[in-house]
């Protein structure tokens, strides 16, 4: 084992991990991050937590993991390389692996563009894969990416994002053995509706052996309604949303919806696990995390195991 | 090239309001080829400004002259003589030129009449668009002839983010996405392989993190 995370535990020993996310709130408000929290608690086995999720500003990865901490759940520090420099970084790193956090999502996040702050100067002092290569440094060599030694290193268990469904097509198996040459424990992937583009991703992953370097969380996301799918599928960059899931989403009522988006979650996840490589899920159900039990229950992911 | 483009008329009327007589500078590099300060362009805006001001029952009494370089002392010392009596100075060539003239011009104001924009190509007629950063150490001989720093929206050193789609970046359909163009060329190069060497993080200090920066060539100073 090279940290203490309990994902790590869970993937090590073989068993299909589940993850989801927390996005923090805009505001002071801790009862919200711990509401959110709540419902997810026994369900999954680590929380994302998000870091100005969409360039949108909102209570740090940080300081919303903490309250996670504090309730006995284990939240996984997301952070991006636009708002913060390698100082910045590193000490949010240490800061946090003191707190109990052992478990972060290195990202290059959104650009400030789509957020509320586009007038903002972004910061890419490194890049998703050199940030990476920093956090393995720190862990493995105990030193800072400038090279001086620190003080009770940080034992992170690595997490990189992966989107199979972005262009070019080709490009992205090359792109993941990148990431797992740099440092990184375990993916998170875009959330999945293109299955039949997925698999072939995957088909590329295993040819090179890359599922056995990394654990490949699948990742999904439930729609609420047809009026989410149309936006998923038109306005987010980087999602493929293929036109028969939008179709069965219009082809029900709106009450019947929220229901028919659980289904397709639930079937997406029961298919994913016969793909071979899929080590778990990440669950992002956007401010609808109180739907999160239900998934995990009724793809058969409950009870998860006792990692201790 | 350095790229600007004018500032809106109305911000430089505001610069120059309080004069009467002023010395319009354009200069006959890089400004004169993206169409924002050359000779044509000091004209134009000399035009403009005297009919607002005509308009607004004011004399504005403007010299004209346009340098063979304004980044270049020996240029300026050109406009010794014409400056002589002029209250301001308006430059229309980029950031080095402004403060080229107003190095020389101690006891003048001197206003920037563009904006200076980024170190650019042409891509067709009238369209000129961003190619260098200026890093300080250029990474386009490991990245097939294409800058990830200058030309991907998040800088990323290591590859294309998750937005990129059909060729181009998430923020625009107007924007190339850098890598997108880096693969294509790799490819036609026959140098896939290259893709899959990590940039390792980019030491910042020949770019600006060490401060202003300076070249100075001992076989060649004074």
């Amino acid at each position: 084992m090279k940290t203490e995370s309990v994902l790590e535990k869970i993937l090590k020993a073989g068993k299909l991990a589940v993850t989801s996310e927390c996005g923090p709130p805009r505001g002071s408000v801790p009862e919200k991050i711990r509401h959110k929290a709540e419902q997810l608690k026994g369900y999954v086995d680590a929380v994302n937590v998000t870091d100005n999720q969409t360039a949108m500003v909102r209570m740090s990865s940080f300081g919303a993991g903490v309250f996670l901490r504090q309730m006995g759940l284990h939240p996984i520090l997301q952070m991006v390389t636009r708002d913060r420099n390698r100082l910045a970084m590193q000490a949010d790193i240490i800061g946090a692996y003191a707190h109990g956090i052992n478990t972060m999502l290195c990202l290059s996040g959104d650009h400030p563009y789509f957020g509320d702050h586009p007038m903002a100067s972004a910061v890419h002092d490194l890049d998703s894969i050199q940030f990476v290569q920093m956090v393995k440094k720190m862990r493995d060599e105990g030193k800072f990416q400038g090279g001086a030694d620190i003080e009770n290193p940080p034992k992170m268990f690595i997490g990189a994002a992966a989107n199979p469904f972005a262009d070019p097509f080709e490009l992205r198996v090359a792109r993941l053995a990148k990431k797992i040459a740099a440092g990184t424990d375990f993916i998170q992937t875009q959330c999945i509706y293109n299955l039949d583009k997925f698999e072939k991703w995957m088909e590329g992953v295993r040819d090179r052996g890359l599922h056995e370097k990394c654990h490949i969380l699948a990742g999904v996301t439930p729609m609420k309604s047809v009026g989410m799918a149309r936006y998923m599928k038109n306005k987010v960059p980087g999602m493929d949303v293929p036109q028969e899931v939008v179709d069965r989403m219009a082809g029900v009522s709106k009450e019947k919806q929220p229901e028919e988006g659980i289904r397709i979650c639930v079937e997406t996840i029961e298919r994913l696990k016969q793909v071979k490589g899929v080590a778990g899920f990440h669950i992002m159900a956007i401010e609808w995390e109180e739907k999160v039990p239900e998934i995990v229950e009724r793809a058969g992911l409950f009870p998860r195991p006792n990692a201790g | 090239m350095i790229t600007a483009e004018r500032k809106p008329l109305e911000e430089i009327i505001d610069f120059i309001r309080p004069y009467s007589r002023i010395l319009l500078v354009g200069c006959n590099e890089c400004v004169t080829v993206c169409a924002a300060g050359g000779r044509k362009e000091v004209g134009i805006l000399s035009s403009l400004l005297q009919m607002t001001f005509l308009r607004q029952g004011k004399n504005l009494q403007i010299r004209e002259h346009t340098l063979e370089r304004q980044c270049d002392p020996e240029y300026v010392e050109e406009l010794t003589s014409m400056a002589d009596g002029v209250e301001a100075v308006l430059s229309m060539a980029c950031g080095c030129g402004v403060q080229e003239l107003s190095r020389r011009f101690k006891n003048k104001p001197v206003f920037p009449a563009v904006n200076t924009k980024f170190m650019g190509a042409s891509e067709r007629q009238g369209v000129w668009a961003e190619r260098c950063a200026g890093c300080g150490d250029c990474l386009l001989g490991i990245t097939g002839g294409i800058c990830p720093i200058a030309r991907c929206s998040k800088q990323l050193m290591n590859g294309p983010c998750g937005g990129s789609g059909s060729g181009k970046c998430e923020i625009s359909p107007e924007v190339d996405c850098a890598w997108q163009l880096i693969w294509d060329r790799l490819k036609a190069l026959g140098l896939e392989s290259r893709y899959e060497e990590i940039i390792p993080a980019k030491d910042w200090r020949p770019a600006r993190a060490a401060g202003p920066r300076k070249i100075i060539r001992e076989d060649m100073a004074e």
